[in-house]
Formats: structure tokens, C-alpha cells, sequence
């Protein structure tokens, strides 16, 4: 029996661009780590707990947090996976090179994990609760990329 | 409050790639299956709940798509953008709430058509997470790693889960994964996100399954045996992956002990004959039943080791072939819960176990484990 023909319909090229706000917590964020390398976040005072990234409400005590914090820049790994399997990335449409690390990072002074890149230089070293620091971007433009990625340095 | 039931249940098969089918194509076979099933026309239909994402089908309001072939024209149908499970619970509410007696709920979607990492990337925030790559693969690899480092459960635990439920779905004709496998089998496969393997994973899916829920009032009119509600509760816990302790899932011990007290379970590991829970990677398994109370805590890969999860165990889990044998993402919760129905009915063929009296049904809505939806299911009122 011949192979049954199936007609598709492809979404083709368009695209639907999209913009953004990073809000005025973002904002705060994002200025202090491009211009001064430095990681805020903002505390609960109620509940004590450390957001990074910060985000206006603590959602287990639902109050509005202000006290601004700075914590890190050196941290340890909360939990990682190093991916072999290429995805796309969703910056560039194309696959990225594989293997490469991604982790959830404890800054110091913060209770919530910051996802990035860690660094598979070394696979051996990255554990869960290793110490690790960041790497900043050379040009850096306001946004999660102005850290290149996280290194172990035990 | 007043009581309902499950009178009927309808999935098409589980593939990788329905090329030949639309979604609607796919609601209507399901949609006629759970009417048989339940000895009833669209006529004793009173309203409708569609389940689906505007993501995965590629299109905006991708509810309101089938609704033709729901058999919605002329009733009241509403949508819901989540796993299976939430679109029964608001179809419970619904038959329960006095305004209606019969809901059909449905639920579909096709991973064929796109790109999945692409899509479950979009579910991660745009401002800090997204441009990185993550997606739920990254993501369940993390809570994986997390879990096993605080549980000590080993890559070999977590792959028997991979190889019993693969087994399990050579029972069930529905399945689309249905394979005899070894822990070898399973070590062996290709290394996907550290630590998990291929056959780690549920496989990229199609289908689209249908439930009907009656008030009790109505609920014994039909041919079908009633399947009874005894509990159900859902729960959400923070968006923010990073804001929650990765290896465990506070919202699902929350939304089971609520399931349990409402169902009047004192004891669920002696009281549930048989579970249904969200596989979507092996290693969920064994944390979903700790997190249910279902195994003392980091016990699970051991008691899983000892064959309690198998269709001849203590407490056979996925015994359907689970997730991990098919993966209709939305759909996914309600083929779980046609699979309980089915074995508390006595109809569940070559995976059906012996004793099931009262069953157990788990789904999950967002990233890792973000919310929970359990029911409870008895053959008895």
C-alpha cells in the first residue's frame, strides 16, 4: 500500500513580537547589576524570607515588600543539571552548544534560588553546595545576560 | 454538599504524531466514547468543559475550537487552561452547583505539531528566566537532582520506575510507549539533562480524553456504574521555581491531606487500593507518593525496589502505563482519571488490579510540581 499523503499547513514565518515590562523592581535589579555589579533583593517584613530575583509581593505572607538587600555576589548551588542534549534557544532560533551547566544559585543573604549558567570547565567540582561566583559580561546591557555565567571556585 | 459521579469516560489512543487528525477530530472521537461509555446522547449533556493551551495548540481561545465537536452548540461551555484534572473540578463544581446535572469535560492537545521546549520555555518568567533556556526538561532535571541528593534515591530507583510503567502499558491498548525494558535499559539511554536519561522523560504526545460528571441525583439514570467522588482538592504553590524547596511539594501534601479528610481517609496508604499519579519524569513518582503520604519520606525507591508499586503490589501506581507511556500534556490528568474509573469498575482489562474499591487520581498544573490536583474515587457512595 502506498504511504498516505498528509497536507500541513505551516505557521510560516511570522512572528508575534513582544515587549516586556520588567517593572520597577526589574528596573532596580537590572541597573544595579549593570552598573555597579551588584545583586538587590527585597525582604519581607513580615516573614523574614529573601526574594532574588525581587518581586513586589511575598506570596506566603501576601504584603508588599520595599526593604531593598543586597546579597551575593558569591553563592552556592542549590541544585544543577549539565544539559547533552541540544535545545534551541529561545534568544537565537538555532540549537546551542551542548554540554552545558545550569543551576540554581543561593546568593548569600538570600532564601530563594537565581537560576543561570554554571560553568562545566570543571564537572567534577559542581555539586550541590558548592561555592561558586559570577562571571559579568564585558557589556553588559541591563539584562540576565550581563552575567555570563557562574563558576565554582572551591 | 451534595455528591456526584463519574458516569462515563472516552480517550482516543495515545500517539506520537495524530497527522491524520485535528483537534477536533480528536474531541469528537472521545467525546462519542464517553457518551457510549456512559449510555447517553449529547441530549442528556446539560453544559460543557473544554480543557486546553492556547500554546500548545498554536492558536488563541483554542477552547472554544472544539467546541462544535464537543457537542457545545446551544449549551453553556466554558474552558479551562490547565491540566485535565482542573477542568473536572470545575465540571464537578458545575453538576453540583444546582444549575447543572451532567457535565461532559474534555481535554486535549498535540505535542506533534510544535516545538515542546519551545513552548514550556514560554511558561518560565520573560523578564529572568526565559532568555536562559530554561525549559521543563532543564527544570524537572534540576527538582530531580534536588530530590535524589535529599532522599539518597539512586539513578537505579528512579529508572525502575521507567521500567514498570513502561511494562505496565503493554496491558493497555491505549498507550503509546508500551515497552519491556531493564534498569540497563534505561541507564543506557541517551543522557538527556543530568540525571536524567531518556527514558527519564514522557515521550512528546497526542490525544484527547472526555469525562462525563453527573449529580447524584442523576448520576444512577444512566447504563453505567457511578464512580463516586469521595474528595478532591487542588493547591498552588509559588511561581517562582527558585522561591521553593525543589525537592519537595508542599502544595501536594496540602491539596492530598484536604483530598483525604474530605473523602474521610485516615490512613491512605491502607485505605487507597490503587493510584494514578503525574509520571511526566520517573523520578516524580517516588517524590509525588512521599509528598502524598503514600511512602514515608525518601522511602520510596526502596518500597518501589520491593514491587509495592507493581499491578500485584501493596499499592499498584500507574499500573495504566502512566505518563511516562504516553504524555497528552492537558489532557494527561483526565486519561488518569479514566484509567481509576475504569479499575474501580472492574473494566480495566489487562492492567486491571485486584482489589479497587478506592482509587487515587493526581494531576499537576505548571512548572515542576507548581500546583496539585488530587481526587479520590470510590466504586461506593
Amino acid at each position: 500500500m502506498a504511504d498516505k499523503e498528509h497536507i500541513i499547513i505551516e505557521s510560516g514565518d511570522a512572528v508575534q513580537p513582544f515587549k516586556y515590562s520588567v517593572g520597577m523592581h526589574g528596573s532596580k535589579f537590572f541597573t544595579e547589576l549593570r552598573d555597579n555589579r551588584r545583586f538587590m533583593g527585597l525582604k519581607c517584613h513580615k516573614c523574614g524570607k529573601v526574594y532574588v530575583p525581587p518581586r513586589g509581593v511575598c506570596g506566603e505572607c501576601f504584603v508588599e515588600m520595599k526593604d531593598w538587600i543586597e546579597v551575593g555576589p558569591l553563592g552556592v548551588i542549590g541544585t544543577f543539571t549539565i544539559l547533552r542534549f541540544a535545545f534551541i534557544d529561545p534568544e537565537t532560533g538555532h540549537q546551542k552548544p551542548v554540554p552545558y551547566g545550569y543551576g540554581f544559585i543561593k546568593f548569600d543573604g538570600a532564601d530563594t534560588l537565581f537560576q543561570h549558567y554554571i560553568s562545566v570547565e570543571d564537572e567534577k567540582k559542581i555539586k550541590v553546595g558548592a561555592r561558586v561566583e559570577p562571571v559579568f559580561s564585558k557589556n553588559p546591557k541591563g539584562s540576565i545576560r550581563d552575567i555570563e555565567y557562574f563558576k565554582v571556585i572551591d | 454538599m451534595d455528591r456526584a459521579a463519574i458516569i462515563g469516560v472516552g480517550m482516543t489512543k495515545i500517539e506520537k504524531a495524530k497527522v491524520g487528525e485535528t483537534f477536533a477530530d480528536m474531541a469528537w472521537e472521545a467525546v462519542n466514547k464517553a457518551l457510549a461509555d456512559a449510555g447517553m446522547t449529547i441530549d442528556d449533556i446539560d453544559n460543557v468543559v473544554t480543557t486546553s493551551s492556547d500554546f500548545w495548540d498554536g492558536r488563541t481561545i483554542s477552547c472554544m475550537a472544539v467546541g462544535d465537536a464537543s457537542g457545545a452548540a446551544h449549551k453553556n461551555v466554558s474552558c479551562v487552561e490547565g491540566d485535565g484534572t482542573y477542568g473536572a473540578f470545575y465540571g464537578m463544581t458545575r453538576s453540583i452547583s444546582g444549575s447543572y446535572k451532567t457535565t461532559l469535560v474534555t481535554g486535549h492537545s498535540k505535542g506533534s505539531q510544535s516545538v515542546s521546549s519551545l513552548i514550556t520555555n514560554a511558561a518560565f518568567d520573560p523578564i529572568y528566566e526565559r532568555g536562559l533556556g530554561m525549559d521543563m526538561v532543564t527544570a524537572c532535571a534540576m527538582q530531580a537532582r534536588a530530590y535524589m541528593h535529599r532522599t539518597k534515591t539512586t539513578p537505579e530507583q528512579v529508572a525502575m520506575v521507567s521500567v514498570k510503567n513502561h511494562g505496565n502499558a503493554q496491558k493497555n491498548p491505549l498507550s503509546q510507549l508500551p515497552m519491556k525494558l531493564t534498569v540497563n535499559d534505561v541507564l543506557k539511554s541517551e543522557m538527556v539533562a543530568d540525571p536524567l536519561h531518556k527514558l527519564d522523560c514522557s515521550p512528546v504526545s497526542d490525544g484527547c480524553a472526555a469525562v462525563i460528571i453527573a449529580h447524584e441525583s442523576v448520576a444512577a439514570k444512566f447504563k453505567q456504574k457511578p464512580v463516586w467522588i469521595k474528595g478532591v482538592s487542588f493547591c498552588a504553590d509559588s511561581f517562582f521555581f527558585g522561591d521553593r524547596d525543589l525537592s519537595r511539594a508542599k502544595s501536594l501534601t496540602e491539596a492530598a491531606q484536604k483530598a483525604y479528610a474530605m473523602a474521610g481517609i485516615k490512613d491512605p496508604k491502607k485505605e487507597i487500593d490503587l493510584a494514578e499519579v503525574y509520571d511526566a519524569f520517573t523520578y516524580q513518582e517516588l517524590m509525588w507518593l512521599e509528598e502524598m503520604g503514600l511512602a514515608d519520606d525518601a522511602t520510596a525507591g526502596k518500597l518501589l525496589e520491593k514491587g509495592e508499586f507493581n499491578i500485584d503490589g501493596r499499592l499498584p501506581v500507574n499500573a495504566s502505563g502512566g505518563l511516562l507511556s504516553g504524555h497528552p500534556v492537558i489532557a494527561a490528568g483526565l486519561y488518569s482519571m479514566a484509567a481509576v474509573v475504569k479499575q474501580l469498575r472492574g473494566d480495566a482489562g489487562g492492567y486491571q488490579v485486584k482489589k479497587a474499591k478506592t482509587g487515587l487520581v493526581h494531576g499537576v498544573n505548571g512548572l515542576g510540581g507548581q500546583s496539585h490536583c488530587v481526587w479520590i474515587l470510590d466504586k461506593d457512595k
